[in-house]
């Protein structure tokens, strides 16, 4: 049954915009979300292209879900099933690997086959590392304070966060500055010698930015991994049963589950504004929905220079959007498979084949991939991450054959000539090249191969260049500057607008964490 | 020296972490891999084969055989159909629980009963002028449990098809690696699940049949830590941890009759006789003094013990079995014996003792965690088991092809 007017209207079903509904919903408010496409979860979404085959067409592994959002909406109830991908294999062009597993020792052991000093420093950094993410923590779960603005609330905020770093030992700050301020390539370059680790580990500051391992700042997102590892036992990290489309498809269960109504295939070309204030919108077959407050869950391009006019929006403001980094550097590479790939350096099936590959042997390597993207071509030799979620989760593919979900970086939004199907595919051609070096049975298993571009994540799922973060996880646009000054706590300068998209704060993945926070802002702001 | 069992050529060469104990004196995997984590998730997420040869079984045959069983357990025997299997305890004459198994009935005059403790001089003293043969079969049946939601298809490939269209609690025969095997749908989990059964001499044949099948399902062995945590979110009790069993408690309060063990709905009390029914009887008039229920750790209360001390919740990674005071305000009223983390519900659970009028669905108490060497209190709530029942676990739909 459908409310002639609703409380809230959520622009958006991705996961953010599902976790505002569900916590609004569960809050007692008549909640809508209309999503554009046919499948609920934007990036979070599990599509059988292949019959037979599942895929996690985009986002592909469960990064920091929160765990406060797993118990407040009860998703395991809904079905969401973390299930563990423990071990990290880097296939190594001399023949030789590098893995980490899920057991402290057998880890130790491997890194200690390449280098015993890192096998020391591995302990070191893990403890340094946690204690940082212990640290940091409280920081992603606030609403960043406005540094522009006098008011008690906000000046609370800095005061509250000056304490906490002022609470940080000695060796923590220092620790701390340096991973805001280096590059990932030499931050860990003064911990480690070994290069396929330094890579595979400066990996994770990388993906999904538009910079290299030594550019400045990418230390910085080293630490999400650890944020991982505080959750633990709760396990907040892992591959989601069914794809990734279940954790939207777990949050829309249970945000309907709480009253909320969702829509499909009603995509959103205009938030209406009377009087300064956000009263509704407009659906893209001309129907009119109105609501108390509106809800963006896009990306901050398409939340304010798409579908408000600009003439609403404060001039500063606008330009602020306008500069507001969104680059593309990623795309993927989904695989059905006949037989597993079969590694030249640890040959058969074995248990690496359960958790992630890198391809990621040296930092020189991953630095030559960016190298080709700054000038405006696709990495030949790109940098992978990639799972094989059929080894995992028996659902996602026939008995016997599988699926390959490899994550790509670098694919530039703005390709040198602009992207096309040839290129797409010639895009393809060299992700595939490059595993068959490592695994040289892999072409020949291939039964249908599906290639995203930033170009076609762009069209396809709405996020604006084609960029994973719905805006680039640079120190310049993170916190309160996220997306842009005075704006970082969930409002917008129109009235009853609302954003709740990954380009606020804190972002960075299948968290829910934005669309969260955006909807306590919303529920603070509600009449009583 | 323990004992190993009819599998050991096959389950020992696949140890990882060559981790072992010791289960009613045979050597018994607590888990093939480094860490148990992928086999609990198998026995949720696709199929985990487990091996459970040292039961106790016992092979109960003649014209008395059901008159006899039905004055051991507190089931109603002669309402077991042929091929159905039942879960039941049985008791002393105070009505007090010695064991609990399953009783699978072969043929009109055949039953098979399992135990977790030694039984056969009980048995065998309670078929006095009965016409019945009791005999000890532990060493002579290897078992195996195929348990979670891929093993129903696992045995469509392996066994022919036979178990289609088994019901739950309810028994079969056939075929699997050439060797004549039986099937029951029973297990230990919680969850989709058979456990099966050949002579200890096809015991090769019949894993190696199951893990072959297995393999394009991701079929992985699993040891004792991954069900562990299972039958914890199955509710399920265990006996020499929750329960200690009638004819070994040296002192009185270590009994528990089957009422205060969560068990009231296996004792059929309009049965004319059967050990410890008077007893029983008195008991269900009065009420029990104590029940068996499940407690759900309040979140934010165990991260404000940890906050405390600048920690995140420390989770236990294994399940527990050690005795742990259960309060209501200052005062004791109960004790836990069994708990874990659940990686499916993604919350702390335990099964606990209570007083009974502390028993209630909903009642807040609180449990004694230790946090940094400190004994702290933890809100718990009182919440009903089993904690995790999927439908899949009674329910016998088509198998897919």
């Amino acid at each position: 049954m459908s409310a002639s007017r609703y409380d809230a209207i959520i622009i958006g079903g991705g996961h953010n915009g599902l976790v505002t509904a569900a916590y609004l919903a569960r809050a007692g408010k008549e909640v809508l979300v209309l999503e554009k496409r046919h499948v609920l979860g934007g990036a979070a979404v599990t599509e059988e292209i292949n019959p037979g085959f599942k895929y996690s067409v985009c986002s592909y592994v469960v990064s920091l879900l929160r765990p406060e959002i797993i118990r407040d909406l009860e998703l395991p109830k809904h079905g969401l099933q973390i299930l563990p991908l423990e071990s990290t294999f880097t296939p190594l062009p001399n023949g030789d690997y590098l893995a980490r597993w899920a057991d402290h020792d057998h880890t130790r052991r491997e890194i200690y086959r390449h280098s015993p000093r890192d096998a020391d420093a591995y302990d070191d950094f893990g403890k340094l590392m946690y204690q940082l993410a212990v640290a940091v923590k409280p920081i992603l779960a606030m609403v960043p304070p406005d540094p522009t603005s006098m008011s008690p609330k906000d000046l609370m905020g800095f005061l509250k966060l000056g304490k906490h770093f002022h609470n940080l030992g000695h060796e923590q700050f220092h620790a701390l500055y340096k991973l805001m301020t280096m590059s990932a390539a030499d931050y860990l370059g003064e911990w480690f010698e070994t290069e396929a680790l330094k890579a595979t580990m400066s990996a994770s500051g990388i993906i999904g930015t538009f910079l290299g391992p030594r550019s400045p700042g990418t230390a910085y997102v080293l630490l999400h991994h650890y944020l991982g590892e505080i959750d633990g036992a709760m396990r907040a990290w892992g591959f989601a049963k069914g794809g990734t489309g279940s954790i939207s498809e777990a949050i829309a269960s249970a945000a309907r589950s709480h009253g909320a109504e969702i829509q499909t295939g009603a995509g959103v070309v205009q938030v209406i504004v009377k009087n300064g204030k956000a009263t509704g919108i407009v659906l893209d077959d001309g129907r009119e929905y109105t609501a108390s407050i509106v809800v963006s869950a896009l990306d901050p391009k398409r939340t304010f220079l798409e579908l408000v006019d600009e003439e609403y929006l404060p001039r500063d403001f606008v330009s602020d959007i306008k500069r507001f980094k969104i680059r593309g550097s990623s795309g993927k590479v989904n695989l059905s498979l006949s037989e597993l790939p079969d590694f030249t350096c640890k040959p058969g099936v074995n248990q690496l084949h359960k958790g992630a590959i890198s391809i990621s042997p040296s930092i020189d390597y991953l630095e030559r991939a960016y190298d080709e993207a700054k000038y405006g071509g696709f990495s030949s030799r790109p940098y992978m991450d990639i799972i094989i979620p059929s080894m995992i989760d028996p659902g996602m593919a026939p008995p016997g054959k599988h699926v390959m979900s490899i994550f790509v970086q670098y694919a530039p939004s703005d390709l040198l000539g602009g992207w096309d199907e040839t290129k797409r595919e010639v895009f393809g051609d060299a992700v595939i090249d490059t595993l068959a070096q490592y695994a040289p049975n892999l072409p020949g298993a291939i039964l249908h191969r599906q290639v995203l571009t930033p170009w076609d994540i762009d069209r396809e799922m709405g996020l604006t260049s084609g960029n994973i973060f719905h805006g680039e996880l640079t120190l310049h646009q993170l916190f309160c500057m996220r997306p842009a000054v005075g704006y970082a706590d969930y409002t917008t300068p129109l009235r009853n607008y609302y954003q709740a998209g990954s380009g606020t704060h804190p972002a960075g993945g299948i968290t829910g964490a934005s669309g969260r926070l955006a909807a306590l802002r919303i529920l603070a702001d509600a009449p009583r | 020296m323990l004992r190993t069992t009819p599998f050991h050529s096959r389950t020992a060469p696949l140890s990882e972490a060559q981790n072992w104990r010791r289960w009613s004196g045979y050597l018994a995997a607590s888990s093939y891999e480094l860490h148990h984590d992928r086999e609990y998730w198998a026995i949720r997420n696709s199929a985990a084969l487990i091996d459970v040869s040292p039961l106790y079984k016992y092979g109960i045959e003649g014209p008395d055989a059901e008159r006899f069983l039905d004055r051991i357990v507190t089931r109603d025997v002669t309402k077991c159909k042929l091929h159905q299997v039942l879960y039941t305890p049985w008791c002393d004459t105070d009505g007090k629980v010695m064991d609990d198994g399953t009783l699978a009935r072969l043929a009109y005059d055949s039953f098979r009963l399992t135990s977790a403790e030694p039984n056969l001089r009980w048995l065998l003293d309670n078929a006095l002028g009965m016409d019945v043969s009791i005999r000890d079969i532990t060493d002579d049946l290897a078992a195996l449990a195929l348990q979670g939601p891929t093993a129903r298809r696992i045995l469509h490939h392996a066994a022919d098809g036979v178990a289609d269209d088994l019901g739950f609690f309810r028994h079969t025969t056939g075929e699997i690696g050439g060797v004549p095997v039986e099937i029951t749908r029973t297990g230990y989990t919680g969850d989709l699940g058979y456990e099966i059964w050949t002579a200890g001499d096809n015991a090769e044949a019949l894993w190696d049949g199951i893990m072959e099948a297995g393999d394009t399902h991701l079929i992985l062995p699993a040891g004792m830590l991954a069900l562990d945590i299972a039958r914890v979110e199955a509710g399920l009790v265990l006996i020499g941890v929750d329960y200690v069993p009638a004819h070994r408690a040296v002192i009185e309060d270590r009994k528990s009759s089957p009422f205060e063990l969560g068990l009231g709905w296996t004792v059929k009390l309009d049965k004319k006789s059967f050990v410890g029914r008077d007893a029983l009887i008195a008991e269900k008039e009065r009420g029990p003094e104590w029940e068996l229920r499940g407690l759900e750790v309040n979140w934010d209360s165990l991260k404000a013990l940890y906050g405390l001390v600048g920690l995140p919740p420390q989770l236990p990674s294994e399940g527990w079995r050690t005795s742990v005071p259960v309060y209501s305000g200052n005062a004791q009223i109960g004790y836990a014996t069994s708990g874990c983390w659940s990686p499916l519900l993604k919350k702390y659970i335990a099964l606990a003792h209570l007083q009974s009028r502390y028993a209630r669905i909903g009642t807040d108490l609180s449990m004694e965690v230790t946090v940094e060497h400190h004994r702290k209190k933890t809100k718990v709530q009182v919440v009903e088991t089993p904690f995790f029942n999927p439908d899949r676990k009674r329910s016998t739909p088509e198998v897919p092809r």
